[in-house]
């Protein structure tokens, strides 16, 4: 709708002499068409990726590695809605994962039993175990968003510091309710320290790729509608946000339960690339190193969030062949992005493969006579924009 | 087009350089050759070299390698030398199994590894699709050897820890024994209930059980409430550090008892004063202290090596390391093709019937990837030195 919004004003904007179109009236793509590039564009990439995976051009590592760079933006992306979106700080996302991954784990290990699905059969594929796993997944994010409804609606009273503790402080309940559920219920759902094991590996390149463009999509409309809109104004000024009406406790429950229905689902699919999971592997170093992620990629940049993951879960990987100095090179880089870029390395900008395409069609291009920094400036104050295709 | 710029510009182009970069160095990486070539033979070390749990991954690093080294400077396997590559998981399963992959890409035939449970985990359940050879030098939970035939582990498992001390205990005539033991570690946990279970079946009484969680360091009022029960020993089996502070508050409670611990107790000489330590047991499969056969020669090796006195870890990674050089020597032996499916099929039916002369005793498979094999017990010296109490043979 915005983007909408934005096609119906810019033609006035650009009677200023902005933009190359001759006839004075800027030349923009439907709705419909837009969807259409990007959706394309997804397809393509999954299939070609799938392709590589299957013809082995990807090689089993840097499949895993993969993957993990899959579950790794979802869960920026997710936490990007409740820093970067809503503007807080909550510091447990690591425990919305766990819920989600043990949720989906134990639904796809106890459903593939009763349908007398397989291990091997799991990892072969088929219908069926496409839908067991989706089913899973999605399972494991509604555990996950209950997770955040009851931890969302007395922590968000709180602001800051306050939630940033209280939510971390959660995190922990999680963990050792995880640990210690089994001795309460008086049977095996956890299997406490000694972990979750035998999870099949469900996960694979296309259903981890596939999750992240429906999740970026989703996020990305959700923002774009009314909704979101009213997210990001409870993050700009909660006091004149609920001036103007903006339901504030509603809207900041929705987005921490949006975002924790998402770690849910990141969680889901990282327990089918393990395989095992553990209550320590949820702590509290794992919620800050999502929480890096974000920061570093810049907070309400979806973009940012995505190439942030990327980069900071392929670099230890990179950085393999440096063994004891990569956790230094490590702290080095976020030391110097946090000096040199505060507002994270895209600041709130995102990429819009659309707009870009406007651009070109009206041949309006950032080094064309010196509008190239005006043009800059107008595309970053359009602000939340992401790019769903991408 | 470059005229103006910015710093921001700048900082864009560099972060899609590094995130470029970072890509291409991971493709760099992964290229390894599928298989091994003829000179030499490719294994993998496996194990957390940074992070909480290094200390545990870096000794049987350091043990492995140093078998390695010497079956080189001896001639290798079949005239092959051994080549190893180390690979750092950090102790996160996701890690490892990313690292299991890496080094199944360069073409390894066996590895020795995970160290800790949760990672071999893992890794164990990804190798049974590639049926790789793997041989855990230290990962003690029961399940681990359960999802195929090929993985395999060179110690004794929590609950046989568990049952070797219930036994001794019984030997020893204790009637009425308490426990105290940290809950939510699965180690401490299973060794616990396997001595509790053994125990009552040998018609010992267990007095009570204790338990306190992670990071406590007072545990005076488990002791009274065990003391209370007036008991011929305490159990404790959890790891060093806060095994010391048991024995020593233990003893200022005026507890002059036997304490008994498992091989967690492994370096407790730093935490507790060597009075104190007096009428302590606990078992192990190794010792510096062993001034027998093998065990001698490899602490002496060792510190050549490493100066510094190998411990628990470093003898078990050794010997882990040994055992697979077993099972690769008798696929040598075999003629097969490095790498092919039958050649690693040879090297866990080697490793399974093949018994070796480690210095932790000697390593047979009975059947399973539980090794049947002996155990010391350890006790301390007036010195607070460790001693050999007994040696405790192979149950079958």
């Amino acid at each position: 709708m915005e983007e909408e919004l934005m096609a119906k004003r810019r033609p006035i904007i650009s009677m200023g002499g902005r933009g190359g179109a001759q006839d004075g009236k800027r030349r923009t793509l439907p709705m419909p068409v837009r969807y259409a590039i990007n959706a394309l564009l997804v397809l393509v990439v999954l299939v070609v990726g799938e392709l590589m995976v299957d013809g082995g051009a990807i090689t089993r590592y840097q499949t895993s590695v993969l993957q993990q760079v899959g579950v790794y933006i979802i869960m920026a992306v997710s936490l990007n809605i409740a820093t970067g979106y809503l503007g807080q700080l909550p510091l447990g996302h690591a425990g919305f994962m766990s819920v989600g991954a043990y949720g989906c784990a134990i639904f796809v290990m106890h459903l593939s039993e009763a349908l007398g699905i397989g291990a091997r059969d799991i990892v072969a594929g088929g219908p069926m175990v496409a839908l067991v796993v989706f089913a899973g997944v999605v399972f494991g994010g509604i555990c996950a968003a209950v997770a955040g409804v009851i931890i969302g609606i007395p922590a968000l009273r709180l602001k800051g510091d306050y939630l940033a503790i209280i939510t971390l402080a959660f995190a922990e309940i999680i963990r050792v309710v995880m640990l210690n559920i089994d001795d309460v219920l008086g049977f095996e759902l956890t299997r406490g320290a000694a972990g979750l094991t035998g999870i099949p590996s469900y996960s694979n390149f296309l259903n981890v790729f596939l999750a992240v463009a429906v999740v970026c999509f989703l996020v990305h409309t959700m923002m774009k509608s009314r909704h979101g809109r009213a997210i990001l104004a409870i993050r700009d000024n909660e006091i004149a946000a609920e001036a103007t009406g903006v339901n504030t406790t509603y809207y900041k429950t929705l987005a921490f339960v949006v975002s924790a229905f998402f770690a849910g689902v990141a969680g889901g699919l990282y327990a089918g690339c393990v395989g095992v999971l553990q209550p320590a592997n949820f702590g509290f170093m794992q919620s800050i190193e999502i929480l890096v992620m974000v920061v570093l990629g810049g907070m309400g940049s979806m973009l940012g969030s995505v190439l942030s993951a990327t980069v900071l879960t392929i670099l230890p990987e990179a950085l393999r062949a440096f063994s004891d100095y990569r956790m230094i090179a490590y702290a080095v880089v976020l030391v110097l992005v946090m000096i040199f870029r505060p507002q994270g390395l895209l600041g709130s900008y995102d990429f819009s493969l659309s707009r870009v395409i406007e651009r070109v069609m009206n041949r309006d291009f950032p080094w064309g006579k010196g509008r190239g920094g005006d043009a800059e400036k107008d595309a970053e104050a359009e602000g939340v924009s992401a790019d769903a295709g991408r | 087009m470059f005229e103006n710029v910015s710093r921001r510009n700048f900082l864009q182009g560099s972060a899609v350089l590094a995130a470029g970069l970072g890509l291409a160095g991971c493709s760099g990486d992964g290229g390894g050759d599928a298989s091994s070539d003829g000179s030499t033979i490719k294994v993998g070390i496996l194990g957390p070299h940074t992070g909480d749990v290094a200390n545990y991954g870096i000794a049987c690093r350091n043990g492995a390698q140093l078998y390695f080294d010497q079956l080189n400077a001896d001639g290798g396997i079949n005239g092959k030398q051994v080549e190893y590559l180390v690979e750092d998981e950090q102790g996160d399963p996701t890690q490892a199994v990313t690292a299991y992959n890496l080094l199944v890409e360069q073409g390894v035939v066996g590895i020795v590894g995970d160290v800790t449970t949760g990672p071999t985990t893992a890794v164990a359940q990804q190798s049974v699709n590639d049926n790789m050879p793997c041989v855990t030098p230290s990962a003690t939970a029961a399940e681990i050897v359960t999802y195929g035939d090929n993985t395999f582990r060179a110690c004794v498992t929590d609950p046989e820890q568990g049952r070797i001390m219930a036994a001794f205990a019984n030997e020893q005539g204790y009637k009425n024994v308490g426990t105290l033991y940290l809950k939510g570690d699965d180690y401490n946990e299973g060794v616990n209930n396997a001595f509790v279970e053994e125990a009552q079946a040998l018609g010992i009484t267990i007095t009570t059980e204790q338990s306190y969680s992670a990071g406590d360091v007072d545990f005076n009022s488990q002791l009274t409430t065990i003391i209370a029960t007036n008991p011929d020993a305490i159990l404790a089996p959890n790891y060093y550090e806060d095994d010391g502070l048991i024995v020593t508050q233990a003893r200022q409670q005026g507890y002059t008892g036997v304490i008994l611990g498992v091989d967690g107790w492994s370096g407790v000489a730093d935490y507790a004063s060597a009075e104190d330590l007096q009428n302590c047991y606990y078992c192990c499969a190794f010792s510096s202290a062993n001034t027998e056969g093998l065990a001698a020669q490899f602490t002496a090796d060792y510190e050549e090596a490493y100066g510094e006195t190998p411990t628990n870890f470093c003898a078990l990674g050794y010997d882990a390391a040994m055992v697979l050089a077993g099972g690769i020597a008798a696929a040598e032996e075999a003629g097969l093709e490095a790498g092919s499916d039958e050649y690693l099929q040879a090297v866990i039916d080697g490793i399974a019937s093949g018994s070796v002369e480690g210095v932790t005793g000697t390593i047979a498979y009975d059947g399973t990837g539980d090794p049947v094999k002996s155990s010391l017990v350890l006790t301390f010296a007036e010195d607070g030195s460790e001693e050999v109490f007994e040696t405790i043979d192979a149950s079958a």
